[in-house]
């Protein structure tokens, strides 16, 4: 596009009230050839949202049309699509919000004329997780199950949503990102309280692989979405997948293996006692695990994550204040007294 | 009961076996004289040093080009010394890791260590090398070396590198034939095999993550086709739970070959196709007879009743001991047909065909050159 060189890109972004929605409208509205940045949530930020303009509308009414219009705004970047329904209120206003509020945006985006750009934050939970799963999901690839509920099924209505405006409005590029777990020292999402635990509960005799993405990957792939002509659908992770048992002894924490109808019993407490989200998808997620593949994210779209999963999950694990276990001081301590197996190796040949 | 009491007096005055009284009799003391309560402690600490001394000797036999380890930073323990705790923790340590016990031992430790703290990669299928082949493989060493006697046909038919397929016959009620195949492999040639497996394997516990650890991953076109374009030798069991839960009665008869899957995948990617013919599996759990509604009930595709389960309970998991054939026949190409080949379902069964008559017939020859299942 023109306008991208001239520097007059007015950039709308939904779901500014949560940080990472609010950090990546600052982050934009410092790029270069983004002229104006606006904001738009049902509830003000908490935070400062430096030079990113604030419209307070709820984009589950036609309020949102208006606010396009009188912008004058040719980019959307939707990310207000919640993954629990904790921050919400209920499953009734979680879904809400990520559907209706997604079908209300798409409706007002395919009235506007200025729209040219779309890009839209989804998740890998589009996936789902299942013994049936393949390695790695291509974005070719759909659930091997129907989701019948809660974020996954949001997800898929909402990603569904998308190919229709996309397919209604061929003028308009259209981005959907899939995003592995993103996480980061300053992420609050279900797995990043999940690590945080004291004590992690996870699902007996089963190991998932986990991908990680980091969360300044996460602001740099959306502002690259931004800038670049490339539509279609694209996974995005960091490099390498990590098993959750290898995650849980990096961050040295203990783990209570618990069949899996109790790790939902477990998970339902902790939702109650506000220590963690629980999603049933999460359950179902750390019981087979997922991996997708990132061949398309950077070959089409050009994009290279700067952190591999293990160095976004040690990025995340030095935030959590974690200590050597006694067990690793005794290993530590034999091998500091005895000779380097390396080089004493290498000497006799 | 009156000529027990009557013994002790036989002694004549030697120092006798005791009376039952904890003092020795007066007449005993005066013959053992004043150092006899002495030397009762007397020749414990006496050994000590003579142990130490021969434990010296063979230290610095063992380790000339090294530093001695260093004893004096260790405080004495209260009744054995640091020294000596540390000579007998040498000569244990020289009994299990042999004369380069201090590298060895190292090593296990950095191992250990890793393990403990995570520090390891896995890859994209969750394939963790270190524990396949340190543990997984190498427990299966006696039973394949042992137990089954393992003999080995037409190594140099699997390549060296690059993505091949190596499809076998399916025997045995419980897939061992698909573990020693993988330790065979990886015995002969250095590679991974890395097994297609059905999605009950994913969905069980424990046997889920070992499976990846392992190198497993589902048997699907998307991953059959991801690993054999990686170069992966990749290993399948076209037979499934046709071929592993077949009677007894019906042993070495191939079963229909899947959907021919396997066959578009390596048509797909250009790689040979490895035919494994193995004979022996079939005798290590004679299965007789099924269980077929407790299986419904279970989730599971046959509940097996062999001669020994569940007669004899645990000990008739322990499989038969028959003598173990296994023969890689010649690759079949596919890298010469044309683009289109995988989506022409002739051409998949006629190859699907070819392969299962090739393994079928090596089956027949290697059964009439075989003496007894036994030997």
């Amino acid at each position: 596009m023109s306008a991208d060189s001239t520097g007059s890109r007015v950039v709308l972004v939904t779901g500014v009230s949560r940080d990472l929605g609010r950090r990546f409208a600052r982050r934009l509205a410092a790029e270069p050839g983004v002229a104006r940045v606006v904001g738009v949530d049902a509830v003000p930020p908490r935070d400062d949202i430096g030079d990113v303009s604030f419209v307070r509308a709820d984009i589950r009414n036609p309020v949102i049309a208006k606010v396009l219009a009188k912008e004058d705004v040719d980019t959307v970047v939707h990310m207000s699509v919640i993954a629990t329904p904790g921050s919400a209120g209920g499953r009734g206003t979680m879904k809400e919000l990520n559907v209706i509020g997604t079908m209300q945006l798409l409706a007002a985006c395919q009235k506007s004329a200025s729209v040219r750009h779309m890009v839209v934050k989804s998740t890998s939970t589009v996936y789902g997780a299942s013994s049936r799963d393949p390695a790695m999901f291509t974005e070719a690839m759909g659930p091997r199950r129907e989701p019948s509920s809660g974020y996954a099924k949001d997800v898929a209505e909402i990603e569904g949503y998308v190919r229709g405006f996309a397919r209604r409005r061929p003028d308009v590029r259209v981005t959907t990102l899939r995003l592995a777990n993103v996480l980061g020292p300053h992420v609050t999402s279900p797995i990043s309280s999940y690590f945080r635990l004291p004590v992690i509960p996870t699902v007996l005799g089963f190991d998932p692989r986990l991908q990680f993405v980091h969360e300044t990957d996460l602001m740099r792939v959306l502002t690259h979405a931004v800038h670049s002509d490339v539509a279609g659908t694209f996974n995005v992770a960091g490099d390498g997948v990590m098993l959750l048992s290898q995650a849980v002894r990096r961050l040295r924490r203990p783990t209570v293996p618990l069949v899996s109808p109790a790790v939902g019993v477990v998970a339902s407490v902790l939702k109650s006692a506000r220590m963690a989200d629980f999603s049933p998808e999460q359950l179902g997620f750390l019981t087979f695990g997922r991996g997708i593949d990132t061949t398309r994210m950077r070959i089409e779209l050009g994009f290279e994550p700067t952190y591999t999963t293990e160095e976004t999950f040690a990025d995340f694990a030095s935030t959590t204040g974690r200590s050597t276990t006694p067990l690793e001081r005794v290993v530590d301590g034999l091998a500091s007294s005895l000779p380097d197996p390396d080089t004493a190796g290498a000497v006799r040949g | 009961m009156a000529d027990a009491e009557i013994i002790p007096i036989g002694t004549g005055g030697r120092p006798g076996r005791g009376s039952g009284s904890s003092r020795p009799s007066r007449a005993s003391r005066t013959l053992a004289g004043g150092a006899a309560p002495a030397a009762r402690q007397a020749p414990e600490p006496e050994p000590a040093p003579e142990i130490e001394v021969e434990h010296e000797v063979e230290h610095e036999v063992a380790d000339d080009a090294r530093p001695a380890a260093t004893t004096e930073d260790r405080a004495p323990g209260p009744g054995i010394t640091a020294a000596e705790w540390l000579s007998a923790f040498q000569t244990g340590a020289t009994e299990v890791f042999g004369a380069e016990w201090e590298p060895q031992l190292a090593r296990f430790l950095a191992f250990l260590r890793r393990r403990l703290t995570g520090e390891y990669a896995v890859d994209e299928y969750g394939f963790d090398q270190e524990v396949a082949e340190k543990l997984l493989l190498a427990s299966l060493r006696p039973i394949a070396e042992k137990w089954f006697r393992i003999e080995t046909r037409g190594v140099e038919n699997l390549p060296a590198e690059g993505g091949a397929l190596v499809v076998s016959n399916h025997s045995g009620t419980v897939p061992l034939d698909g573990l020693m195949t993988m330790f065979t492999v990886h015995e002969q040639t250095g590679r991974f095999l890395r097994p297609l497996g059905a999605d009950l394997v994913f969905r069980l516990p424990v046997i889920s993550s070992l499976a990846r650890k392992g190198g497993a991953t589902l048997a699907c076109s998307e991953d059959a086709e991801r690993m054999l374009s990686g170069g992966e030798l990749v290993g399948v069991w076209p037979e499934g739970f046709k071929g592993i839960g077949k009677p007894f009665t019906e042993r070495y008869k191939l079963q229909r070959f899947g959907r021919g899957g396997f066959v578009a995948a390596a048509l797909r990617t250009g790689v040979p196709i490895v035919p494994l013919s193995v004979v022996g599996a079939e005798e290590i759990y004679p299965l007789v007879g099924n269980v077929p509604s407790l299986a419904r009930l279970l989730g599971v595709p046959y509940v097996p009743i062999t001669p020994l389960f569940p007669w004899l309970g645990p000990l008739g998991l322990v499989p038969l001991p028959s003598k173990w054939l296994l023969e890689f026949g010649e690759p079949i190409r596919t890298d010469e047909y044309d683009d289109g080949a995988a989506d022409d379902p002739m051409l998949v069964f006629n190859v699907t065909d070819q392969v299962r008559e090739t393994i079928q017939q090596s089956l027949y020859s290697l059964l009439v050159e075989r003496s007894s299942v036994w030997r």
